[in-house]
């Protein structure tokens, strides 16, 4: 197991070498730069000629390659020219990591404590009606876009609900301990500014969550229709059990191997989708940064945040491939 | 009293736009306390089905069950299905053919037996522990501590089919019901797993209804044996009876389809032609008349009632003659 891990992360630093390579090479042919973004309309010839090597870009692109894994190994990730100009890369996205983290953990966590139950009835009560609404509303969650829902709850729930139709911005007024809201309400007693950021939350993530959220149910009604024609069930009914044990010990269990693995793969559309939420509402987290970047061509800023959303995703989907192994004996003993 | 009284059991299975399936047509049999009674047939009988309603698990919506199984008095088929619950597991016990599939993977062995004794017994998970430990050893599990730990993939087919028959009787049913228990194991642990299924339900002096298509388990064990045929019962007599003598010409056909070890060497076997799918509907006359050698014009026209005759209960026509020697030689 621990070898298997071991394994992993070294491939993991791999993916990250190459894909920062790609990364590099593909920004640079992105049309326009940074240097038209910072000088726009005041551009002239010589001013953007300084530019261009006052940020280095006038070197041949290996060279600033080299040169940014030199930098980097140093833990210095560049500063950003279009996002915070001025900032540092790294500091642009610790600001910013805890509000994305806070985001998707209520999304997933939405999305599994709906899904997963929701999955199991309907399976239980195949072909019913509760089970045709169910795989429709589901269907509905996947098809309409994450963009256009989160529009409408912002506008509708907002107004109709009085909940906040953003996310809490920086300037919150409360002590800061880890840098995520909900948490250092939590630590410092300030429970006010928990439930203050948890009510910022609740639109963002919900709009979020839908994606997930339908393909978690999905892929766990599938498994548990599977899971309740294996011949274990019968055994277990045949001994009497209660329905609630059956459903725990013998069903879900089994039917969460795929369940798990799905949550995995969806940590990545929840990255994507906060992109869209956080700009929609406009929370200060890494989607909005990349939203920003990307129309400034923030290279550094662009280049460390996608880096770390791979290292985020391969992180989780390591610890799903680990959670295998809690679940079933059967890959522990191989 | 008998201690299970099933009468006029019938399941037809209904599905939309399909022909309602009769798979279990006015089926009546008793079983006495401790007795064993065999259920033999092919595939397609309606055996599992039989075994499967009397313990309630066949499905609720698709399948119409009506008749009466009456257990100690009560009638099963009208209790509510948290009484059957109760019920499961701690009057009733069964066993099922594959051992593997019927247990579930990711849970240890030992969890698979206790939880039934916690359910029924009121055992806390220390004492079921140790009861499971015990059980397993009768059972003739080796090493029931560490196997108790381990997980279904971990145990050998036998040893797999030995830990259901420990969940099984666990609890001391006073009826177990074994459908098709041997089927899935190689020919040397099919033996074993009947002397320990045997064993056990004479010392616990549990009825057993074995549920099987082969005679051989039925000669070995069974006190009286219910021959089904297309979901009917064709012929039900005491062992002895029905191996010396067998009256149906589906048992007669059954019994010489035994490969013989006293048979000539170059000896043809003697299948009984075609297929459950040559029946024709009971209401029509038989169903098993398209196979049969001794099938009269009548037996096409007039359904057989089951009648006691020739010491047996039967429902044919026109019985096999004792004595008569297997039907002519169909190449195979």
């Amino acid at each position: 197991m621990l070898r298997y891990t071991i394994r992993r992360l070294v491939q993991l630093v791999g993916v990250v070498l190459v894909l920062s390579l790609l990364l590099f090479a593909w920004m640079r042919l992105l049309p326009g730069g940074p240097v038209s973004a910072l000088l726009g309309d005041r551009s002239t010839p010589e001013k953007a000629a300084e530019l261009t090597k006052q940020l280095g870009l006038d070197q041949p692109i290996f060279v600033q390659y080299i040169k940014f894994l030199g930098r980097a190994a140093t833990g210095d990730f560049g500063v950003s020219t279009g996002v915070q100009p001025g900032d540092s890369a790294l500091d642009i996205f610790l600001q910013r990591f805890p509000a994305t983290i806070e985001l998707s953990f209520f999304a997933i966590v939405i999305a599994i404590a709906i899904g997963v139950p929701l999955g199991y009835l309907a399976a239980k009560r195949r072909g019913g009606w509760f089970d045709n609404f169910s795989v429709i509303g589901s269907l509905i969650g996947v098809a309409v876009p994450v963009f256009f829902l989160a529009y409408v709850l912002k506008d509708a729930a907002s107004v109709g609900l009085g909940l906040p139709s953003q996310g809490r911005q920086g300037d919150i007024n409360a002590t800061r301990v880890t840098g995520f809201f909900t948490l250092d309400g939590v630590l410092t007693g300030e429970w006010d500014a928990t439930f203050d950021a948890l009510e910022h939350l609740i639109l963002p993530s919900i709009a979020l969550a839908t994606i997930p959220f339908a393909v978690i149910f999905r892929i766990t009604r599938a498994a548990v229709l599977d899971v309740l024609d294996e011949d274990f069930v019968r055994t277990a009914e045949a001994k009497g059990l209660t329905a609630q044990l059956i459903r725990r010990r013998h069903v879900l269990r089994n039917a969460m191997l795929p369940v798990v693995t799905t949550i995995g793969l969806q940590t990545g559309a929840l990255l994507s989708g906060a992109v869209l939420t956080e700009k929609v509402f406009s929370i200060p987290g890494v989607g909005q940064a990349l939203a920003i970047g990307f129309e400034r061509r923030d290279y550094p800023v662009l280049l460390l945040l996608i880096i770390m959303a791979t290292i985020v995703y391969v992180v989780v989907n390591l610890l799903v491939d680990l959670s295998y192994a809690l679940i079933d004996p059967r890959i522990r003993t191989r | 009293m008998a201690l299970l009284e099933v009468r006029d059991l019938t399941v037809v299975f209904q599905r939309k736009g399909e022909e309602p399936f009769r798979a279990v047509d006015g089926v009546s049999f008793d079983v006495e306390p401790g007795q064993t009674v065999g259920l033999v047939g092919e595939s397609g009988c309606g055996k599992s089905v039989t075994s499967l309603a009397i313990m309630g698990l066949l499905p609720k919506r698709g399948a119409k069950i009506s008749g009466t199984v009456k257990y100690d008095g009560t009638d099963l088929l009208k209790l509510s299905d948290k009484e059957m619950r109760d019920r499961r597991g701690r009057d009733l016990g069964m066993v099922f053919q594959d051992p593997l599939s019927s247990l579930n993977p990711v849970v240890p062995i030992g969890l698979q037996v206790t939880e039934v004794l916690e359910r029924h017994r009121g055992l806390s998970r220390k004492e079921a522990m140790i009861e499971a430990k015990n059980l397993l050893d009768k059972v003739g599990i080796p090493d029931p501590n560490r196997r108790l730990k381990e997980y279904p993939h971990q145990l050998s087919g036998g040893m797999r089919q030995r830990a259901l028959i420990a969940i099984a009787l666990a609890c001391r049913p006073k009826l177990l019901i074994a459908d098709e228990p041997t089927t899935a194991l190689d020919v040397t642990i099919q033996a074993q797993i009947l002397s320990v299924m045997k064993e056990l339900v004479q010392d616990l002096g549990t009825a057993l209804v074995m549920i099987t298509h082969d005679l051989g388990v039925v000669a070995g064990l069974c006190d009286e044996v219910n021959v089904l045929y297309g979901g009917k019962v064709v012929e039900k007599a005491m062992r002895h009876k029905l191996f010396a003598e067998p009256r149906h010409p589906y048992t007669h056909g059954l019994l010489a389809s035994i490969p013989r070890l006293d048979a000539a060497p170059g000896e043809k076997l003697t299948p009984i032609k075609g297929s459950v799918a040559d029946n024709i509907p009971w209401e029509h006359g038989c169903a098993f008349a398209p196979r049969c050698p001794n099938a009269l014009d009548v037996c096409v026209q007039v359904t057989p009632p089951e009648e006691d005759q020739l010491g047996r209960l039967l429902r044919c026509h026109n019985p096999v003659v004792p004595g008569t020697p297997a039907a002519e030689e169909v190449p195979v």
